[in-house]
């Protein structure tokens, strides 16, 4: 079992998100970068499958050096090795097609995506994947099983889950409650130290997008507070001032 | 013309594909083709028409949902008719079908997009990013878009046209995905189509306490939701906790009973219309977030609220 694992490396959760020359770019002063929190746990999960099948997991980022720490990061949490592909992710597409070549060139059993990065928000390089590879995508997942040479997932759908079995290889993206992410230890902190990362250049590709501007949201007006003992008033309020509720 | 995904519901066009095809309708100033797959129920394509659709296509034969066949069966119908555009809700569905739309077509592609395009240059549009911590402009610069709008951000305009419908049958096509069960919560909202959600955290002390919030949520017909440490005490099921790890949601109304106001559940919540707090402590965060406050004890507001619901029901 061969697992490729697409990391992104985003601002911390709690980071307070402010915008630079002239709201065209992320304001990184200050700011900690992390494993998507959504790659946390496809890594672990890859991780996971590997302990229990066999086989190895490796991390692909398309990003610059400075993302090298957090990729040191997810080898430290388990993944054998890393392929750093050196490019500034532009877009969703750029980056799944940069991942496509990796893959193709590689050859894998399965990929791991997160739901979405939780910078840009995107939720596409999963399903971009699939079509650039021709291969089943399966989105939002929760659970991921190996049964006879085929995969089985459960996912979320709108209002409810599902369970789906595919052949492999597959492409997956991890939904929250699809395990425990790890987080290093000791000695994977030394073994990292020794792991593989490489770093291929990007393909030439069409761009597909351009980040022009930013805006923050608008500041929230000040609460208006109703007095608990009268608390029924919200209703009223609700209704026909706010006119939100029928 | 602008085509649209008609995602269909077990027979029914819901309120993010009305959106989508108002969205189509008044970008390409009328003229608009939806795409469905699977039979709707009757009616349902005049919900379409009332929001400009002209034209639906209906493909027969596709009995499971997979996103390659789906997307495939799509983008056939869609580059056959020359379409430049097209919108899709974005919902699950919506969201693995979107990004296999634009490789197949070779468009640029934008998820999230909360409002109509800036066409005065270019062809720029402005989505959520950050988790509801910010916007971005974002150019399209190939010729086919995919966008990709979400549900309850963009108006719903109306503009009736006459609609025709056209049934086509399905291409040859094997299923790489198969569809082994489906579990869901019969007869409730789904949280991420709910225009109004009660949400509620620990501050409601244990599970046995959830029947005022799911008696008010029953009034204002609403979703209930709540925070991570309740759907990981197991006090709810997990498919109702939003945040950061969780769902993000962007109702018109979010009540928040008892939950603190932690920037990992404002990321998946922030984006709402009105924000309403009842907390009993006046220093939570999350009166910093909302709109309309109430500094109280849940077990005595709550009932109040009910019983308020009530009255204006009748
Ligand atoms: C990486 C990460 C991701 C996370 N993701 C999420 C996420 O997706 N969603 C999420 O929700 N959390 C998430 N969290 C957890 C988050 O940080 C908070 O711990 C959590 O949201 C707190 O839940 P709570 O508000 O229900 O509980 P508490 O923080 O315990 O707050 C309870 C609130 O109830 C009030 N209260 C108590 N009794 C009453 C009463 N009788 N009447 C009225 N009010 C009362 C208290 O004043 C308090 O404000 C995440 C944390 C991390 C580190
Ligand atoms: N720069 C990147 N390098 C590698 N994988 C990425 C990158 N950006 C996004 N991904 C993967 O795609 C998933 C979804 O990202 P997105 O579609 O951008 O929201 C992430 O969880 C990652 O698994």
């Amino acid at each position: 079992m061969k697992i490729l694992v697409c990391m992104s490396v985003v601002p911390d959760t709690t980071t307070k998100i402010t915008f630079s020359d002239n709201n065209t770019r992320l304001n990184s002063q200050g700011v900690q970068f992390i494993i998507n929190p959504y790659d946390e746990l496809s890594l672990t999960k890859a991780i996971e499958l590997t302990e229990k099948n066999g086989g190895t997991v490796t991390v692909a980022t398309v990003g610059l050096a400075d993302t090298d720490a957090v990729i040191r990061k997810a080898l430290a949490i388990g993944a054998h090795d890393a392929i750093r592909i050196n490019a500034e992710p532009i877009d969703g597409q750029f980056v799944a097609e940069q991942l496509s070549h990796v893959i193709k060139a590689n050859g894998y059993d399965m990929v791991l995506t997160g739901r979405e990065s939780i910078d840009y928000n995107g939720g596409q390089v999963c399903g971009l994947l699939g079509e650039f590879l021709s291969w089943p995508s399966i989105n939002v997942c929760t659970k991921i099983e190996l049964v006879d040479g085929k995969a089985q997932f459960e996912r979320d759908i709108d209002g409810g889950r599902q369970t789906v079995l595919s052949s492999l290889p597959a492409v997956a993206s991890a939904q929250k409650d699809l395990c425990e992410p790890r987080i290093p230890n000791m000695k994977g902190i030394m073994a990292a130290r020794t792991k593989a990362l490489v770093v291929v250049e990007p393909v030439a590709c069409e761009i597909s997008s351009r980040y022009k501007q930013f805006e923050s949201p608008a500041p929230k007006q000040a609460v208006r507070l109703i007095d608990p003992a009268n608390a029924g008033q919200l209703i009223d309020i609700l209704k026909n001032e706010a006119k939100i509720i029928a | 013309m602008t085509g649209i995904y008609a995602e269909n519901s077990e027979g029914i066009f819901k309120k993010s594909v009305l959106e989508a095809a108002s969205y189509a309708s008044q970008i390409s100033k009328g003229n608009v083709l939806a795409v469905c797959i699977g039979k709707p129920n009757d009616g349902e394509a005049e919900k379409l028409a009332k929001y400009g659709v002209n034209k639906l296509v209906v493909v027969d034969g596709i009995t499971q949902f997979d996103a390659h066949t789906y997307a495939t069966a799509i983008a056939k119908i869609l580059s056959g008719e020359g379409i430049q555009h097209v919108v899709v809700a974005n919902t699950y569905e919506g969201k693995s079908i979107a990004p296999r739309l634009a490789v197949f077509m070779n468009a640029s592609l934008s998820t999230n997009v909360v409002d109509l395009p800036d066409t005065s240059n270019g062809f720029t549009v402005k989505r959520s990013v950050f988790s509801g911590k910010g916007f971005a402009f974002v150019e399209m610069l190939k010729n086919t878009k995919v966008i990709a709008i979400t549900p309850n951000s963009t108006e719903l305009k109306e503009n009736p046209v006459s609609i025709s419908v056209e049934q086509r049958p399905a291409e040859s096509h094997t299923n790489s995905t198969q569809i082994m069960a489906t579990s869901k919560a019969a007869g409730k909202i789904p949280l991420t189509e709910a225009e109004v959600v009660v949400s509620a955290g620990r501050g409601m002390k244990g599970p046995e306490n959830w029947k005022m919030v799911e008696e008010l949520a029953e009034l204002l017909g609403a979703a209930t939701a709540c925070s991570k440490p309740v759907a990981d005490m197991d006090w709810r099921p997990h498919n109702e906790h939003v945040g950061q790890t969780g769902i993000t949601i962007k109702p018109n109304l979010y009540i928040a009973i008892g939950i603190s106001g932690a920037i990992q559940h404002l990321a998946g919540v922030s984006s709402s219309k009105v924000i309403v707090v009842i907390n009993k402590d006046p220093e939570a965060p999350f009166f910093k977030a909302a709109d309309y406050g109430i500094v109280g004890d849940a077990f005595e507001v709550l009932p109040k609220l009910i019983e308020a619901a009530k009255a204006s029901k009748n």
